[in-house]
This record gives structure tokens, C-alpha cells and sequence, in this order.
């Protein structure tokens, strides 16, 4: 099952048929004694979490546990399905500033077409940094072009590309803000019409491939390649994946999307406060920034209790971060939206299974539920605190090792000098 | 030498507040040349505000253990008293503080707030004077924008001191500035009285990426141009030394550059280098040693935890990230007990935020690399990681007689936190700065809206 769903057009339906996982060993873990939190139901006291061959396949309070089981004591600990960060570039870059490192970006501001999954890499350094904090699947994305291209789901342990690759083209990424200026040539309106021309071309293109194919018909605004990408995004088959921050850019988002069949999902908005019960009737859900708040002309309303207002007013909220210190700090984005107002229920779910949703891998991930991959952490306390740590990360059943390039050098220079 | 020189102490400069650089040893009303004359003194007033007690609080003063149902008593700007029975003076702000917790107000070393304000647009990106790789001439408080909607934010956050730099594009880029985060309507109305200034200089990848082939353009060619600079600095100094010990005939010609690099070299202005990696510090070091000054604080030192030993015999504190690290080459080693290993080696950590995000939360970064430290089975404790961003920091900037602990006789720079300020969840609910109500939570006449907020958004500091 390592073929991915890369061929054009195919949809969400056969990219869920071809998720690709880590070849899991047969083996049967038992998770027991901990504060259980499927996210998908209520807490579970003394609860178990069985797992087996990578997947979940109990949880519950009365487990009978094989006697083959590992079983994990996890009395006084709490278990969560592991974070799904929404957007990092784990597996394309490994050094911003270093061009060599980094495989997020192509020429061209409209490039559909381009599917990240193809740059993966297994040894990145980062992805340990990010798994040990409870990280364990990523939607890794497209740089900034205004039509940039196409995400992938990661899980975040394997030695080959295929197995960190879970789902490939699991969401197309578009700029609207100041991008869509750049794009429209000065003035967002046009990038707007821009896109929405390039939409409705995509429409026309499936709708008349023959004609296309013989020219016969009005030139369109993409080459076929990229409309050809194009076309899951307008079945409503793949989310648009739409960076926004200001109140006007996202209204503009969701207009574009309410007279077509798009699936969208927001990333950044920073001002969706002001819109929250649009952003809810439309049913989008939304990546908030918990970090978010200093002002610039594009999100002059940017507030620390952004993702608490949008969740009253019935948003589907996710979480994100965009701190230098890395996708680590995911979990405490979650804290911080916690303390900014965001129940923390909410926030759990906006770091596990409100991200699966939104990028439509909860048939996979961001639950503890039997069926699910086994990605499955073990906190010491509350994962929110930085009190806290994560002492148990399984990945599609597999165990995460302790190590990352940086632990191997806090052990090099424990001593000093070092040895 | 002349002796006066050597008697001209940090208790002499903190006395004569934002006053003449000291190559003048008493501004004359009459100065007979501009370098006798007041230099951008600061204004900065105390506002006065009535006594507040704070009662049955969780103290932890950066000067020893963490107090338990401790009362703190700040009267005319200063911590008058902190014990366990302690009386309100009459019409005092009686605060409860059960449950809640009371540190020193934060201290930033490293902040570009006014200089690269917020929106951040290129009108008012003023923190780097990208025209000459040694810029000592200029000063970072003649950028700084009062009103920068960055200020209100950090306010928020329990800093109640910062150091704002100009950046980094310089071998050597100015001198900073050390301000206080009150409203104000000029710079002059910040400047935290009596502060010495810092010189910030830059090792690395940023200096020697800006000037292409005219240079430097490699880390051999910056070691070159620090070097060339303090030559021409011990010259102008011997110079204005000569005359100072025998004013006659016309006075040296004053050089902006070399007055700023001649304070460095007497030891009255403090350097702040931006260094990330351990081998470009220890040459740091050396080049100090060549020249006969120290350093102060090395900056963004990701690696300072590869020589945190030679740091700590150096004398020099490290303003670190608690976690920052793979943005560029320089800082690809970064790890998380930095601070940690620092601390167990006996040197000077510091949580810096360099950040308009990072300045707000000082308390959550110190938290994690405590963690991080803790962890990783290292000696640190909630006493240290408090010094990391208050008491520390107060010594980089030559303020740690004045500010940075709770202590009877210091300033009342002091936050009352909703929980334990090393929890994510913990919130600043009231900032006194030198004794002012700077900000309160629960209370929009105390939370500062800038000129720049005013008819657009209030600041986004949450709940």
C-alpha cells in the first residue's frame, strides 16, 4: 500500500484507499491505567488503550489485555492521540535560510500542480525535535506562491519516504492576502478574480477536455497541468487550504467559496473574530495562530483570544504555531490559546481531531478509536504545560526513540569540556 | 590615565542620568564644545501612584528562595518591605494574593521595539543603519518610536525595562538604548535614568552578508574590521585624554564613531554582542582582551552552552533563546537546556526575546528552558530560571543595584501573576513600573492604547 494518491484527479476517495503506513511490527501494546482522552468521546479514567500491528483496537476502561501485550503503566499519566501539526514544512526544510535545504518552494505563483511529497526527506533533523514533543503527523506545506500547491499528510517516523508519506495531496494551498496583491498585480481585487478565473477555467477545462485538447476552445488561464491539479479542489474532493488574516480577505475567501463547490479551510485569520459566525455558518474550519497578535496592516485586529471568540461563535478551530523554536511548540500554542480564554477541551481537539477533520484524515487520525493508527502519546501531566513532558510518542504503533540531533549534543557538552 | 578617569565609577555615570558621555567629567553651563553639553538627557519622570500592598502572595524575588504567603509592600517607587505581616499604609491599593504569584517586573535585553515597529512597514524599519559596517555613531534612541503599538503588548507581558539594539547587519552598530515601557510622547520621557548605554556588534553570518564585495565578507574580514575600529578608538582616546588632562588650544575634533568605541574602551559603555556560535565568542573574547575591554552579554548565543565554562570565567552573561534554533547555519546546534547548562556551569543566563512575540511571553520561555533543564536531570530551579529574566538581565544592563529583584530599597518594577508564571496559563493582572500601575487586566484605564491603536484596534493581549 505504498502507492499514494498522486495520480491527477483520482480524489480523496482514492487517497484514502491508498494510505501508506509505517511498516508496523506485530506487535501488541497496552496502555494502561491513564487518564484517557479519545477526544472523540469523554475521558476515560483508568483507562486502557490497546494497540495492535499499529492500530488502535480498544479503548475503554474494561480491556482484557493479551498476555503477550507491552504493557505500558501509564497510572497518574495522561494519553491523547498525538498532535497533527497543520502546518509546518517538516520533511522539506531543514534550514531556512539555506536554499540547498529546502524543497517548500517552486518558480511561479500559480503552480497547482506542484506536490510537495515528492521532496520528503526521512532523515530530516527536525522531525525528531517535533516527535518528541507529542508531534506525530504533520500537514507539511507548499511555500507562498498565490496558487502554491499541494500539502501532504506525514506521519513522522520511518526511514524511507514512503514511510513518513501518509497521504499525499491532502489539501491545495493558496496565498489570498498580501500574495493575492502581488498576484493581482497591485490590487487584491484582481488576485481575486485571478483565482476565481482560474477555478472556474478549471470547471470549463473538465468540462470540455476534448474541446481543450483540439483548441477549440477560449484559451484558459493555466496550462492543462495545473488545472488538471486543479480538479479535486473544485469537486470539493480536496480542501483549499487558504492563507488569510484580515477580515476583508477572508470574507472574500468565503465568498469565493459559497458559489462553488469548494472546501475551504483558513489558515492564519488572524481577525476571523470579527467573522466567526460566517466562518460558522459556512461550515470552514480554521487554523489559528495562538501566538498571533501583533499588528500589521493586513490583521490590525489580530488578538491573543482569537481562537477562544471563534470557537464561541461555533467555529471548527485548529491549532498552529509559527515559532522559530520549531513545531515543538505546537502543544504549547494549545496552552496558550487555553489561557487566552479557549476551553481546554476545545484545544485538545484542535491539535488532534479538529485537524483530521479538516484535512480529512479522521478516517486515520485525531482519536484514540479502534481502526484509527496507533499514533498515541503518553504525558506525564497536562500536555499544555511546559512542566510537562512527553514520555511515551508511538507513531503508527512504533515507538519514537528518545533521541534527536539536539539531545546528542546537550549529551556531547554535558561535561565541559567535553570529551 | 589620568586618575579622575579611574574614579569615574558606575555610581558617579548612574548619577548623572542621560548626561554628557563621560569624556566630560563636570558639564559645564558654559560647555565650550557640544561634547560638554547635555546629550539627549532623559525626562523621564516617576509617576507617582499610592502605596500597594500585596498580601499572602507566592513571592519569588530573584534574590533567594521563593516565599510562600508573603506580603510586598512598594511605597514611592520602591520596595519598602517584603515579609509576611506587613500593614497598609492608609489609602494603599490593598491587592489579594492568594493563589497568585509576584516577581520582579521583566527585563528584556534584547528587544528592536520603536526601531522596527509595529505595522512594520519600510517607513518605519529603523533598526539597522545598513551604510557603513561600523556604525558606533548612531544611537538607537534616535529611531525608537514611542508609539510603536508593540509597547502596549510588551506592557502586558510584565516587562517593565527593555534594552532596544539595532540590529545586526553591523560589525558594530550603534548604541543602544535602555528605556522604560511607560506611555510617552518622546523617547527622552523613557530613558531609564542614569542606564548606561550598550554597543551592540554583530559576529557571523549577518555582517558579512550585507556588504558583498566591498567586505567584510567573511568571518576572517569582521575579526578585521572590530579590530581596525578599536585601534582607531585607543587613538582618539589617548587624544582626548591628553587634552582633558591639560585643556588648551582648540579641543580634539569630535568623531561620533570613535567617542561611542572610546566609551567601550573605558569601560563606560557596555558591549552586547550578537554572537551565535561558541568558536566566533571565544574570539569575541580575545578580541576584548586585545583591547582591553569586557563583554557584557553575548546574544542569540545558541552555542553558548559549548563554552558556558569560559563564559563563566569570562565574566560575561549569555541573553539566550529558550529554544530558537535551524533558521540558519549558525544556529543549526541550538538545544533547549542552553540556559540549563549555562546555569550549571556557573555563568550569567539570560531568556532574551529579540521578538515582538517572545517579548510577551519572557515567563512561558523561561519556563521552557527550565523544563528543558529540569528534564534533562540538570541543576536548575525556579529560583535560577526567575534571575534568567529579571535579576540577570538587570546585570547586562548595569541596573542590578537598581532593579531586578525584589529586595527593600529597590525600584518597584513588580508583576502580580494569575498562577505560577512558570505555567502556560499564567497571566500578568498587574504591572507596576517603578511603583506606577502600568497595566491591570481587569481594568482598561490602565492598559495603554497608543496613538496608533486609537480608532483602529485596541492591543491584542487577550483575556
Amino acid at each position: 500500500m505504498n502507492r499514494t494518491g498522486l495520480i491527477p484527479g483520482a480524489g480523496v476517495v482514492l487517497a484514502a484507499l491508498c494510505l501508506a503506513t509505517a511498516p508496523a511490527r506485530a506487535q501488541t501494546i497496552a496502555l494502561t491505567g491513564g487518564t484517557v482522552h479519545p477526544v472523540s468521546g469523554a475521558p476515560i479514567e483508568n483507562g486502557t488503550v490497546l494497540i495492535r500491528d499499529g492500530r488502535i483496537v480498544a479503548v475503554g476502561r474494561d480491556i482484557s489485555i493479551p498476555a503477550d501485550a507491552r504493557r505500558v503503566d501509564a497510572r497518574g499519566k495522561v494519553v491523547t492521540p498525538g498532535f497533527i501539526h497543520p502546518s509546518s514544512n517538516l520533511g522539506l526544510l531543514e534550514v531556512e535560510s539555506i536554499d540547498a535545504t529546502n524543497e517548500t518552494d517552486v518558480q511561479g505563483d500559480v503552480t497547482p500542480a506542484f506536490d510537495v511529497s515528492g521532496g520528503i526527506n526521512p532523515d530530516n533533523v527536525r522531525i525528531p525535535v517535533a516527535r518528541l514533543e507529542g508531534v506525530t503527523s504533520t500537514i507539511a506545506l507548499p511555500g507562498g506562491g498565490f496558487v502554491a500547491g499541494q500539502a501532504a499528510w506525514l506521519g513522522l517516523l520511518g526511514d524511507r519516504r514512503e514511510d513518513l508519506l501518509r497521504r499525499a495531496g491532502v489539501a491545495t494551498m493558496a496565498n489570498l492576502g498580501p500574495s493575492a496583491k502581488g498576484a493581482g498585480a497591485g490590487a487584491r481585487a484582481r488576485g481575486l478574480a485571478r483565482l476565481e478565473r482560474l477555478l472556474d477555467d478549471a470547471v470549463e477545462y473538465e468540462r470540455r477536455r476534448a474541446d481543450f485538447r483540439r483548441n477549440a476552445i477560449q484559451p484558459l488561464s493555466a496550462p492543462a497541468e495545473e488545472l488538471e491539479a486543479l480538479l479535486p479542489v473544485i469537486r470539493g474532493e480536496r480542501p483549499l487550504y487558504v492563507a488569510v488574516n484580515s477580515e476583508r480577505d477572508i470574507r472574500n475567501a468565503l465568498r469565493l467559496a459559497a458559489g462553488r463547490k469548494l472546501r475551504l479551510v483558513l489558515l492564519g485569520a488572524a481577525e476571523g473574530w470579527k467573522v466567526a459566525p460566517e466562518i460558522a455558518g459556512a461550515g470552514v474550519p480554521v487554523v489559528v495562530n495562538a501566538f498571533q497578535n501583533v499588528p500589521r496592516f493586513d490583521n490590525l485586529g489580530a488578538r491573543w483570544d482569537n481562537a477562544a471568540l471563534l470557537a464561541e461563535g461555533g467555529a471548527a478551530i485548529v491549532l498552529t504555531e509559527g515559532e522559530t523554536g520549531g513545531p515543538r511548540n505546537l502543544r504549547w500554542a494549545a496552552g496558550h490559546a487555553v489561557r487566552n480564554g479557549l476551553p481546554w477541551a476545545r484545544a485538545l481537539e484542535a491539535v488532534t481531531l479538529a485537524p483530521a477533520r479538516a484535512f480529512g484524515v479522521a478516517d486515520a487520525a485525531g482519536s484514540l478509536e479502534p481502526g484509527k493508527l496507533a499514533d498515541v502519546v503518553v504525558w506525564s501531566g497536562d500536555p499544555f504545560e511546559y512542566s510537562t513532558r512527553a514520555e511515551l510518542v508511538l507513531i503508527g504503533g512504533r515507538e519514537v526513540p528518545r533521541t534527536s540531533r539536539q539531545s546528542e549534543l546537550l549529551e556531547r557538552y554535558r561535561r565541559l569540556p567535553p570529551e | 590615565m589620568p586618575r579622575w578617569y579611574a574614579l569615574l565609577g558606575a555610581g558617579l555615570l548612574a548619577a548623572c542620568a542621560g548626561q554628557p558621555a563621560p569624556t566630560s567629567p563636570t558639564p559645564k553651563a558654559e560647555a565650550a564644545t557640544s561634547v560638554d553639553r547635555a546629550q539627549y538627557a532623559s525626562t523621564y519622570v516617576r509617576r507617582p501612584f499610592r502605596p500597594v500592598l500585596i498580601r499572602n502572595a507566592t513571592v519569588l524575588t530573584a534574590a533567594g528562595p521563593e516565599l510562600r504567603n508573603a506580603s510586598v509592600l512598594l511605597e514611592d517607587g520602591k520596595v519598602a518591605a517584603i515579609g509576611t505581616s506587613l500593614a497598609a499604609p492608609e489609602g494603599a491599593m490593598v491587592v489579594d494574593g492568594t493563589g497568585k504569584f509576584v516577581t520582579p517586573g521583566l527585563i528584556d535585553t534584547h528587544s528592536h521595539l520603536g526601531v522596527y515597529a509595529a505595522p512594520g512597514t519600510f517607513a518605519e524599519s529603523d533598526g539597522n543603519e545598513a551604510t557603513n559596517p561600523v556604525t558606533a555613531e548612531v544611537w538607537a534612541e534616535h529611531s525608537i518610536w514611542p508609539q510603536d503599538p508593540q509597547i502596549p503588548l510588551a506592557m502586558a507581558g510584565g516587562v517593565t525595562v527593555i534594552q532596544v539594539l539595532p540590529g545586526s547587519a553591523n560589525l558594530i552598530g550603534g548604541r543602544s538604548a535602555v528605556i522604560r515601557l511607560v506611555p510617552a510622547r518622546t523617547v527622552q520621557e523613557m530613558k531609564y535614568p542614569g542606564a548606561r548605554y550598550g554597543l551592540k556588534m554583530a559576529c557571523g553570518e549577518n555582517p558579512k552578508r550585507v556588504y558583498g564585495s566591498r567586505g567584510p565578507s567573511t568571518r576572517m574580514g569582521n575579526m578585521a574590521g572590530y579590530r581596525a575600529a578599536f585601534i582607531g578608538a585607543e587613538e582618539y582616546r589617548a587624544k582626548w585624554d591628553k587634552w582633558r588632562a591639560d585643556p588648551k588650544g582648540t579641543p580634539p575634533e569630535r568623531n561620533l564613531r570613535l567617542e561611542t568605541l572610546a566609551g567601550v574602551l573605558r569601560g563606560e559603555i557596555l558591549v552586547q554582542n550578537h554572537c551565535y556560535r561558541a568558536d566566533e565568542m571565544a574570539q569575541m573574547l580575545d578580541l576584548a582582551r586585545e583591547f582591553g575591554f569586557t563583554i557584557r552579554s553575548f546574544h542569540h548565543a545558541v552555542e553558548a552552552y559549548k563554552i558556558a565554562d569560559l563564559l563563566a570565567k569570562a565574566g560575561t552573561a549569555a541573553s539566550v533563546w529558550a529554544d530558537w534554533w535551524g533558521f540558519k547555519m549558525e544556529s543549526y546546534d541550538g538545544v533547549p537546556q542552553n540556559a540549563a547548562l549555562l546555569q550549571q556551569a556557573g555563568a550569567r543566563p539570560i531568556i532574551h526575546s529579540d521578538d515582538e512575540g517572545g517579548i510577551q511571553r519572557l515567563n512561558q520561555e523561561a519556563a521552557k528552558a527550565l523544563h528543558a533543564g529540569l528534564q534533562a536531570g540538570l541543576p536548575v530551579t525556579r529560583e535560577d530560571a526567575i534571575r534568567w529574566i529579571t535579576a540577570n538581565p538587570a546585570w547586562a544592563l548595569g541596573l542590578e543595584s537598581e532593579t531586578g529583584t525584589l529586595e527593600a530599597g529597590k525600584k518597584a518594577d513588580v508583576v502580580v501573576w494569575s498562577a505560577d508564571p512558570f505555567s502556560v496559563y499564567a497571566k500578568a493582572e498587574l504591572v507596576f513600573n517603578e511603583g506606577w500601575l502600568a497595566f491591570d487586566r481587569n481594568d482598561p484605564a490602565h492598559q495603554l492604547r497608543t496613538d496608533f491603536n486609537l480608532g483602529q484596534a485596541a492591543p491584542g493581549v487577550g483575556r
